[in-house]
């Protein structure tokens, strides 16, 4: 049987410098790749700037046209809900700022827990529900590979094993940190791997999808 | 004698591959929303035209060679590889189903630029030898008579006799020095050629001097479509000759909106050095003589007019206002279709598709999202400024039996010019 | 001797009244989460009660733990339980001294073999390590314990040094520290952990023990379930506000004089089960959290190396910033190192390129 100090203590200690480590590594080294490539120079005369559209297609790209959430309601409604909410429960959860704060050394107001304990159960549901639509929309479900499916797995569990943790439903307490720790450690090894690097590179790829149509006078 | 093969694909692929390339390739997540951007997947329900999907050769190369984990995965043999098969399957999703739109660029919540890849998986596929026939021989035609259509300057010549002799104006021909050097395209040119006639009347209207260049007049490049930038360097290349041997600054793409792409944004880095000229489609200078007050017209179109935008032209070159600022010199009546400019739908006869004639099908399924669009707003008659997306909607609405005429703006404008001595 | 009256004539012997016991028995009761009409039995049960022999063994320890339950302001039934039981072996409350004091623990160990208890506070080097490390009349810890528990009924490890190995085995551990259960073999073991345990508590447990005459429930770590079932965080009066998100930020802020919840000044009373939250210290009189102190988890096993007693429980122990600073360099380094492999094979691309020629298109019509 584990002791689920130690086990506790384990997740705190190496098993989150490891986790800490491969994901940097991996991260790291996914961006410089990219960067590294480059582009080609264009000499072709711009209509417009790049930097700028680039920038704001970085927010903008956030909310789905109109034509499109018609389309498809749910994927936008539910694709945006669980992702703010996972964030809201990511970074505006106190223990979650108290540890950002002891790793980086930069800290914000956090919500109130209850608060976030709401957010948290909404978001486990609209994740729930992306998950039904991956397995039942004919495009999704053509288009998904067994990676989806890993990822989706370990972004819900930390948001599960979080909950549970909050309303103390594994006994001891410690066990019940200290799954919801490992989930994350899991969730932070796969990330360099797998799609969920988007959640650094959407950011390259906005920029550049801006600076490429900003190029050409489009506020894409 | 050299041969296309799979590694001149891959290392097409390979070439093609650069930061933003990996970036998009880096955030996909695999949503579908692409899926419902695209007319090809939206008109036929099948998920395979999901515009990523039309992706996988080029991103399985960026996996297992451009990123150090798909590099290891293939050590061990886990890195799945493109095969002369796949590419050879892939064709009909590069090709047939899709126009280049640029749609789902703009609808992609992470930010890629679909059409920007598939436009570079378009070099591989040439490279492999994978490219559709009616585009080679469209290309093979461009190369080798100057025209995708095969057409002389005899043919051309016969037409601007015509014109002269109606309207009674020079078409000027190889003069140095002119204001602008105007292109046509081949489509323009059998199919309408009211085209020609409308630019002669509206440039004597506003006093600016052109030319026509024997050396070149085609301004379609269907290097670009079937995406080889070896032959489109070569084809842009005889723009640049003409337009510097006439010592011209200004270059006008006609009402094409691929053409304009081509000459606009992509020739200045086939030929790998910016141009000593500007190029503006029709629309534009149009809309600047009108800003400048150069065009005076008279009376109004009273009929419901509405206005397909060219995705070449709108989405993917952002003029948008322009064409809105000319609809409102000329139409009392103009209502737009719900989703236009930058979001608008495209005929579906972009990007190669209506020069490959085994994408027939494709095409008239593509076109169903404009029609229904049409049907949305009901207009009488509707304008456009593509060649290739007029011939479209023609045949398109006549297939459906839908009787609504299509226009060219600038016939329609050379119809609103205040007569000469009117003016006087 | 003293050895053969039962506990309740050692207490009329004591001039404890039948009510003063009845009411230590309904505290027993409730202590243990026992109806109260449970107190006549534990009443009858603690009067037929032996005393029996108790022999208290000290090891590496700061003797905190009895202090803690010896501190009472006032004769309290806590006093009252620790005369009536007979203990005798203690060597820092006893009298005798040397070979004195050995010999009274020989002397009881013999008497009451199979049924005396062992109460043993602090840790123990080891069977590995140097045995010099710790003595009592020349003879190692883990000798004294080996030979103690062989004719144990039962062993309680008081405090969290006996419990977890406590203090002394904190990293580096120089002297093998152990905690008794792990050399305790089939002897049971009940852990009342806690550095130092609440006074009740460990009287409580013995009280327990009289009572029923068998090992109390437990949980995991052999902790008495009755006093070590809930933790801190889930008794806490300062729960509340960690429920609205109210936070002390620092020891002298609003928020503190407030007596809003402690988490973020490095409170474990979420991780923690113990019962300072329902009993309090001092004859009831506070607790830490009330003093305005973040609990540091002392019940637990590893308090003493999990990381800063001000950091939040969610903080991670480590340097986690400098490991995210060398590996992320080095992932620069090495996606550096690939992405430049990639570009020369573009390089080596480009060299062998051939363009693509309108005939060789051709070919394929
Ligand atoms: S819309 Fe973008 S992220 Fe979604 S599947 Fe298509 S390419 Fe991927
Ligand atoms: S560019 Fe247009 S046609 Fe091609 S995949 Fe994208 S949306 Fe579909
Ligand atoms: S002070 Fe500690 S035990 Fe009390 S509620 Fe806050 S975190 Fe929990
Ligand atoms: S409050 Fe916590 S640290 Fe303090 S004595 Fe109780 S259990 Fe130990």
């Amino acid at each position: 049987m584990i002791d689920p100090m130690d086990f506790l203590l384990w997740t705190k200690g190496p098993m989150f410098d490891w986790a800490i480590a491969i994901f940097a590594l991996g991260m790291l080294a996914r961006l410089v790749e990219i960067f590294m490539l480059g582009r080609k120079p264009n000499y072709a005369e711009p209509r417009g700037g790049e930097w700028g559209p680039g920038f704001r297609t970085i927010f903008t790209r956030s909310v789905a046209d109109a034509g499109t959430f018609q389309r498809a309601p749910f994927n936008v409604v539910i694709g945006t809900v669980w992702h703010v909410g996972f964030f809201i429960a990511l970074l505006l959860f106190i223990p979650h700022i108290e540890l950002i704060y002891s790793v980086l050394g930069i800290r914000w107001p956090g919500l109130p827990n209850p608060v976030v304990d709401a957010v948290t159960a909404i978001t486990i549901l609209a994740m729930i529900g992306a998950l039904i639509h991956r397995l039942r929309n004919p495009v999704m479900k053509h288009i998904s590979t067994f990676e989806d499916y890993l990822v989706w797995t370990v972004t819900f569990l930390p948001l599960i094993t979080g909950y549970i943790a909050y309303h103390r439903m594994i006994d001891p307490y410690p066990l019940a940190l200290g799954l919801h720790i490992l989930a994350a450690e899991i969730f932070l090894i796969v990330l360099p791997f797998t799609k969920l690097t988007h959640m650094f590179t959407v950011f390259i790829a906005r920029w550049y999808n801006g600076a490429i149509f900003g190029r050409k006078g489009v506020a894409s | 004698m050299s041969e296309l093969s799979l590694e001149r694909g891959l290392a097409a692929f390979r070439e093609e591959i650069d930061a933003p390339v990996a970036a998009f390739f880096s955030s996909c997540i695999r949503c579908g929303l692409c899926a419902t951007a695209c007319p090809f997947y939206v008109e036929t329900g099948d998920p395979k035209y999901t515009p990523i999907l039309k992706l996988e050769p080029m991103r399985r190369v960026w996996a297992s060679e451009f990123t150090l984990w798909g590099r290891l995965k293939g050590l061990v043999g886990l890195a799945p590889k493109v095969t002369d098969e796949m590419l050879a399957e892939w064709e009909e999703l590069l090709y047939d189903s899709c126009s280049m739109c640029g749609r789902c660029s703009l609808v992609c919540p992470v930010g890629n630029d679909l059409q920007y890849m598939i436009r570079k998986s378009r070099e591989a596929m040439v490279a492999s030898g994978h490219a559709p026939e009616g585009l080679i021989g469209a290309a093979s035609r461009a190369i080798r008579t100057g025209s995708p259509m095969g057409l002389q300057w005899k043919t051309l010549d016969v037409q601007i006799k015509h014109v002269e002799s109606s309207t009674g104006l020079e078409v000027p021909v190889d003069k140095p020095g002119v204001e602008y050097m105007v292109l046509l395209s081949s489509m323009e040119i059998i199919n309408f050629p009211e085209y020609l006639e409308a630019i002669a009347k509206i440039f004597d209207h506003a006093g600016v001097t052109w030319t026509l260049s024997t050396d070149c007049y085609e301004a379609t490049n269907a290097g670009i479509q079937i995406g080889s930038k070896d032959i489109a360097a070569e084809l842009v290349q005889r723009v640049v000759d003409a337009a510097v041997k006439l010592k011209v600054k200004k270059v006008i793409s006609p009402e094409c909106g691929h053409a304009y792409t081509a000459i606009r944004w992509e020739g200045p880095n086939l030929i790998g050095k910016s141009y000593p000229f500007r190029v503006f489609h029709i629309i534009e200078v149009l809309d600047e003589l009108r800003a400048a007050g150069r065009i005076k017209t008279e009376g109004k179109e009273t009929d419901r007019l509405s206005l397909h935008d060219p995705c070449n032209l709108a989405r993917k070159s952002g003029v948008i206002d322009q064409q809105r600022n000319l609809m409102d010199l000329v139409a009392d009546n103009f209502v737009d279709l719900k989703e236009h400019g930058k979001y608008q739908w495209c005929c579906g006869a972009g990007g190669g598709v209506s020069s490959n004639e085994r994408a027939e099908h494709l095409k008239m399924a593509a076109f169903k999202r404009k029609k229904a669009q049409i049907e949305e707003v009901g207009p009488d008659r509707m304008v456009t400024m593509c060649a290739t997306c007029r011939t479209q909607l023609e045949e398109g609405l006549e297939e459906f039996n839908m009787d609504i005429p299509v226009v060219g703006l600038t016939e329609m404008i050379a119809e609103h010019l205040v007569e000469k001595e009117q003016r006087a | 001797m003293a050895h053969h009256k039962t506990l309740g004539e050692s207490l009329r012997a004591h001039g404890v009244s039948r009510r003063g016991f009845l009411k230590f028995c309904a505290a027993t009761a409730s202590m243990m989460a026992l109806p109260p009409t449970m107190t006549p039995a534990i009443a009858a049960a603690l009067e037929q009660a032996r005393r029996p022999s108790v022999i208290w063994l000290s090891f590496q320890e700061c003797t905190g733990c009895t202090e803690s339950l010896t501190r009472s302001h006032s004769p309290t039934v806590e006093d009252l339980i620790l005369d009536v039981i007979s203990l005798d072996y203690h060597h820092t409350l006893q009298a005798a001294s040397g070979e004195a004091a050995e010999h009274a623990r020989e002397v009881a160990m013999r008497e009451n073999f199979g049924n005396y208890l062992v109460v043993v506070d602090g840790s123990l080097p080891g069977p590995d390590s140097n045995p010099g490390y710790s003595t009592i009349a020349g003879i190692s810890n883990y000798q004294m314990l080996m030979e103690t528990l062989e004719g144990a009924a039962a062993v309680v490890a008081v405090g969290t040094c006996a419990a977890f190995g406590g203090l002394p085995q904190a990293n580096p551990n120089p002297t093998g520290a152990v905690a008794v259960q792990t050399l305790a073999g089939d002897k049971p073991v009940i852990n009342v952990p806690g550095c130092p345990p609440v006074p009740m508590v460990i009287t409580g447990v013995l009280a327990q023990y009289l009572t029923f005459g068998k090992l109390p429930e437990m949980d995991q770590y052999n902790r008495p379930l009755a006093f070590f079932g809930q933790s801190i965080h889930d008794r806490c009066y300062r729960r509340p506000f960690y429920d609205k998100g109210l936070f002390a930020e620092t020891f002298d802020d609003e928020g503190a004089r407030a007596g809003w919840c402690l988490y973020r000044l490095g409170c474990k009373g979420p991780s923690t089960y113990n019962a300072c939250a329902t009993m309090r210290w001092n004859a009831g009189t506070s607790w830490p959290v009330e003093a305005g102190h973040p609990c540091l988890g002392c019940s637990e096993p590893k308090f003493w190396d999990a990381g800063g007693f001000y950091d939040a429980l969610s903080v991670p122990p480590g340097d986690t910033g400098s490991t995210l600073l060398a590996a992320g360099v080095s992932g620069a380094i090495i996606g550096g190192a690939a992405a430049a492999l990639a570009k020369r094979r573009q390089k080596a691309d480009l060299a062998e390129r051939q363009p693509v020629k309108i005939d060789e298109l051709e070919q394929k019509l």
